[in-house]
């Protein structure tokens, strides 16, 4: 298969956030504002780049019935590398982000691709549909976590558009992130029909 | 390559060579980002002392270590007491410096596990200047709560938890830091 089309088939058609509906706790719970949005989506795609590529060099390795508890210790290890090193060597990146690192563990999304993509593919296929999926669950992450601040707080990216005082505070706690998801994906749904 | 059978030895074989190697790279990487991190770790500290005691420079002549876990870091500039309580996602470990007659000269959140958005502004929302602003206040003549509790602090909106456990910190400081000043 095309690479450039891989890519292309994570961020609009197998959109994981709006299409295949996977990751939906780190979706609903890290999207209280634009910014932590973009960082979860961010630490996401770049776990889940090294995932499928390394998935899909031990896939052979593996045999069938003990590819789940293999593909879970690869997936644990890189990310807990991820939070180590970025602990280590980029802590102020890490004081934003670090909340999030472990979260991506638990993401379904990261499996979901290791077994849906991974597992049937090359090593380079296989990091195009990283970067596709990650770059799809960061856009989405941002523009939910855009609709929920701006609604929530007025403000998108912390940049005040429309003064505090008249935010709804129901979008920034859990149920707004019902509602927001819930519009969005109806709105996506309609513009891919049309 | 032929995908390997799912016989048992394969199986057996596999993951534990699988685990072993990943906890042998995991043990290499921990060894490796246990300095810098560590280091890093005592950076912010100095640089949260010098914070919450509005100084450019600070010399820590002495560090005690107070009962569950409380520390007092004794300095030319007042004194910082280091000290947690349990916030709504985990522990809320927070630096708080005092003046000599006890007024908060300024605070410092160090490590916290609270809502990103809501909880989580507890770094900013009790500073001077801010909504629930405690700086300069002394908890000897009140003990600080939030107004939902009769007190007249600001809770963070929507988190109250998290705003009650941070007063509670705040106010367990003050107590260490006037046990800690009569003893001497």
């Amino acid at each position: 298969m095309n690479n450039l089309k891989v890519i292309l088939n994570g961020i609009v058609k197998e959109n994981p956030t709006f299409v295949l509906l996977l990751g939906m706790c780190p979706t609903l719970g890290t999207t209280s504002s634009a910014i932590n949005g973009m960082s979860m989506g961010l630490a996401t795609m770049a776990v889940l780049i090294f995932s499928n590529l390394l998935i899909s060099l031990i896939k052979n390795l593996v045999p069938d019935m003990v590819r789940i508890p293999c593909y879970i210790v690869v997936i644990a290890s890189l990310v807990t590398i991820l939070q180590m090193c970025m602990q280590a060597f980029v802590p102020d990146l890490y004081a934003t982000l670090g909340l999030f690192i472990p979260l991506i563990v638990v993401n379904c999304i990261i499996l979901g691709r290791a077994e849906a993509f991974a597992a049937k593919n090359g090593p380079i296929a296989s990091m195009c549909d990283g970067i596709g999926i990650g770059i799809g669950f960061t856009l989405a992450l941002t523009l939910l976590g855009s609709v929920r601040e701006l609604l929530g707080t007025g403000k998108i990216f912390n940049l005040a558009l429309v003064p505090e005082d008249y935010g709804m505070l129901v979008f920034v706690l859990a149920p707004g992130a019902f509602i927001a998801l819930g519009y969005l994906i109806a709105i996506v749904n309609r513009i891919k029909k049309a | 390559m032929k995908k390997l059978e799912s016989s048992f030895k394969n199986m057996a074989i596999v993951l534990t060579l699988i685990s072993v190697m990943a906890g042998g790279v995991l043990a290499w990487v921990n060894q490796v980002t246990e300095g810098p991190i560590a280091q890093i770790k005592e950076e912010n500290l100095a640089k949260a002392i010098k914070a919450v005691l509005r100084a450019d420079e600070v010399k820590v002549s002495q560090v005690e270590t107070l009962d569950e876990g409380s520390i007092a870091y004794v300095t030319d500039k007042g004194m910082a007491i280091q000290t947690a309580s349990t916030g709504f996602g985990g522990e809320l470990q927070v630096l708080v410096g005092f003046d000599e007659q006890g007024c908060i000269k300024g605070y410092s959140v160090l490590e916290h596990a609270e809502t990103p958005g809501l909880g989580a502004k507890a770094g900013t929302w009790f500073q001077e200047g801010s909504k629930g602003n405690i700086i300069g206040r002394n908890p000897g003549d009140a003990p600080l709560t939030v107004s939902k509790d009769g007190g007249d602090v600001d809770a963070i909106t929507a988190s109250t938890i998290t705003s009650r456990a941070f007063l509670k910190a705040v106010n367990q400081a003050y107590e260490l830091y006037k046990k800690n000043v009569e003893q001497k």
